[in-house]
């Protein structure tokens, strides 16, 4: 009897939970950062609001100036900054899988060039904020299928050949860029600077960005497995089962329309989708299944503290999201560098 | 079991096999022998699907290897590849998990099944001692018995193994020899191993020679093993010593 019980084999404890023990708790935390960021962003601003006043105007809204500024104006911009952050975070790790490049962002395909070209094209005419954007779509479409029809190869997609022809488009569309300015006159000047710099101020409605980006998670967190494999490369991840073409081509295209998605809400917002990825890896979190969700949480928590922080910092003056996600990454990234062993 | 029918194969501008025709019945372990560069290893990934042939064709279990979608070609076709270069993040568990790709049921995860297979996995390659250190920290012997365990976990049909003994100490040489004896006992699994030890090749049941101009020759592995034979393909003398399955063989220096 004991020699039976001794011999039995103590069950191993499955890997997967164990990591997802650490996921799952991530996440909550994750969860609660973007509430208490988009609670701050109902807070802050011109207009002082007080704590109990903002939990009034959210759930017992009674009409005046204080639920009009609440749900009229910083709601909307709450949310635009959260759909364009999580966006691009998202954008970013699916890039850095396809690319297999830690430096990859979602700019690096020439998407946000192609809209920047046409957005500036638009306002250097004096277009109106439905053209520019128009423009700025067509300018960052033109540029996905650019970039795709002359470097993809059915079968074999080479991904240097991809990177490279996106590095060199994008440094086309900068040199234009660059010209437009030159050519502007004064009075364009700032609004030209504020759309490449990424500005929040002029976000629309950001019920089509969430839509996206529910759907991009929702897909390739049930991939997860695929992109896990695709991490060790095309040929291994063919060997282990993924059909390595399709995936690749779904990673492109899916990363191009939610990068085009978050630039036509805040412009060119820089920063986030290189470092929100970079960050989670750095404290751990390494599996899709996990990296997926919390990036888009903290890449949207992110944007709407450096946009509350945009706005509120020089008030009234108000100031492009872009120079802040920078500059509050920048020392969080560094410290993360450094901090591993 | 696998079937190739007139299949060239070329890399550049070189054809490194002509027409080959090659058909390994069930249960049998192949080896095959070639110089360096004479194309074993673009021979394999042909047979994989993971690079395409100039001609002919391939089946695997009577299935045209076009036919099968990638996914169930993971589950009838395993590959262990000579070079890895990506590095991994995670546990040595987790790299071996990776393994139960194409069977996964489930989009959320692994189950009983998938966990219960790669911890058999693990034990065969004497990795449970290592299974919860991440993978980055693991020698070069060790990684190979992790890519071994991994091929294992995925139980495939038809094993397809590039140099698997290469940075393996001699223990781990025998065992993993072992572990494809015993995964090719069935009547539909078999084994084509790329070996450079002819010791090792002795113990296969049939061998197949490259010449790396487009030349090839198969039989059973006592005919093929002959000196006169190996002089020719290695081009330099090779000396045997005992006979049968018990050959040895030393290159005369």
């Amino acid at each position: 009897m004991t020699s039976s019980a001794s011999r039995a084999v103590p069950t191993p404890q499955p890997a997967s939970l164990k990591g997802g023990r650490t996921g799952r708790g991530l996440l909550v935390i994750l969860a609660a950062i973007a509430a208490a960021s988009l609670f701050i962003a109902l807070l802050f601003g011109t207009l002082p609001i007080s704590v109990a006043q903002v939990f009034d105007s959210v759930f017992f809204p009674i009409p005046g100036v204080v639920q009009d500024v609440v749900w009229r104006l910083r709601l909307p911009r709450a949310f635009a900054a959260f759909a364009c952050g999580g966006l691009l975070a998202t954008a970013g790790v699916l890039l850095q899988v396809l690319l297999r490049n830690p430096l990859a962002d979602p700019y690096i395909l020439g998407v946000s060039g192609g809209a920047a070209l046409g957005a500036l094209g638009a306002l250097l005419f004096g277009a109106g904020l439905a053209f520019t954007n128009l423009a700025a779509l067509v300018g960052a479409l033109s540029a996905i299928a650019i970039v795709f029809a002359l470097s993809f190869r059915a079968g074999d997609w080479n991904l240097h050949r991809l990177l490279l022809t996106g590095v060199v488009l994008s440094a086309g569309f900068s040199a234009l860029i660059s010209l437009l300015l030159v050519l502007a006159p004064q009075g364009q000047l700032k609004g030209m600077l504020f759309w490449l710099m990424g500005d929040l101020s002029h976000a629309g409605a950001s019920g089509m960005a969430w839509l996206l980006l529910a759907l991009v998670l929702l897909v390739f967190t049930l991939c997860a497995g695929s992109l896990n494999a695709l991490a060790l490369g095309a040929l291994k991840a063919r060997a282990l089962g993924v059909a390595v073409s399709g995936l690749q081509a779904a990673l492109y295209f899916c990363a191009a329309l939610a990068t085009v998605a978050a630039v036509l809400l805040g412009g060119s917002i820089g920063f986030v989708g290189l470092m929100v990825p970079h960050a989670l890896r750095l404290v751990g979190v390494n599996d899709h299944r996990w990296l997926l969700p919390a990036s888009a949480l903290a890449g949207g928590s992110f944007v709407v503290l450096a946009d509350t922080f945009a706005r509120t910092a020089w008030a009234p003056q108000q100031l492009p999201v872009g120079v802040f996600t920078a500059l509050l990454g920048v020392p969080v990234l560094l410290f993360l560098l450094s901090r591993k062993p | 079991m696998l079937h190739a029918e007139r299949l060239t194969i070329a890399v550049g501008a070189r054809t490194l096999c002509r027409e080959l025709d090659l058909a390994v019945a069930p249960g049998e372990l192949w080896a095959v022998l070639g110089c360096n560069g004479s194309g074993k290893t673009t021979l394999l990934h042909a047979l994989a699907g993971l690079a395409p042939a100039v001609a002919g064709r391939v089946t695997v279990a009577g299935k045209l290897l076009a036919d099968y979608s990638r996914r169930e070609l993971g589950r009838a076709l395993g590959i262990l590849l000579q070079r890895e270069d990506q590095e991994f993040w995670g546990t040595l568990r987790d790299y071996v998990m990776l393994g139960r790709y194409p069977h996964a049921r489930s989009l959320f995860g692994w189950n009983a099944t998938d966990e219960e297979a790669a911890a058999r996995a693990l034990a065969a390659f004497d990795l449970e001692p290592l299974a919860a250190q991440s993978y980055g920290t693991l020698s070069g012997g060790e990684r190979q018995r992790a890519r071994l365990a991994q091929l294992s976990a995925q139980n495939p049909r038809l094993l397809l193994l590039d140099e698997p003994l290469q940075h393996l100490d001699l223990r781990h040489q025998l065992k993993t020899l072992e572990w494809v004896r015993a995964a090719v006992r069935g009547a539909d699994r078999a084994a084509l191993l790329v070996l450079h030890d002819l010791t090792f090749a002795g113990r296969c049941d049939r061998v197949l020679m490259l010449y790396g101009d487009g030349r090839f020759a198969a039989g059973a592995a006592a005919e093929m093993l002959q000196p006169e034979r190996l002089d020719n393909l290695y081009g330099c003398r090779v000396r045997a010593f005992g006979s049968g399955p018990d050959a040895h063989f030393i290159p005369v220096i």
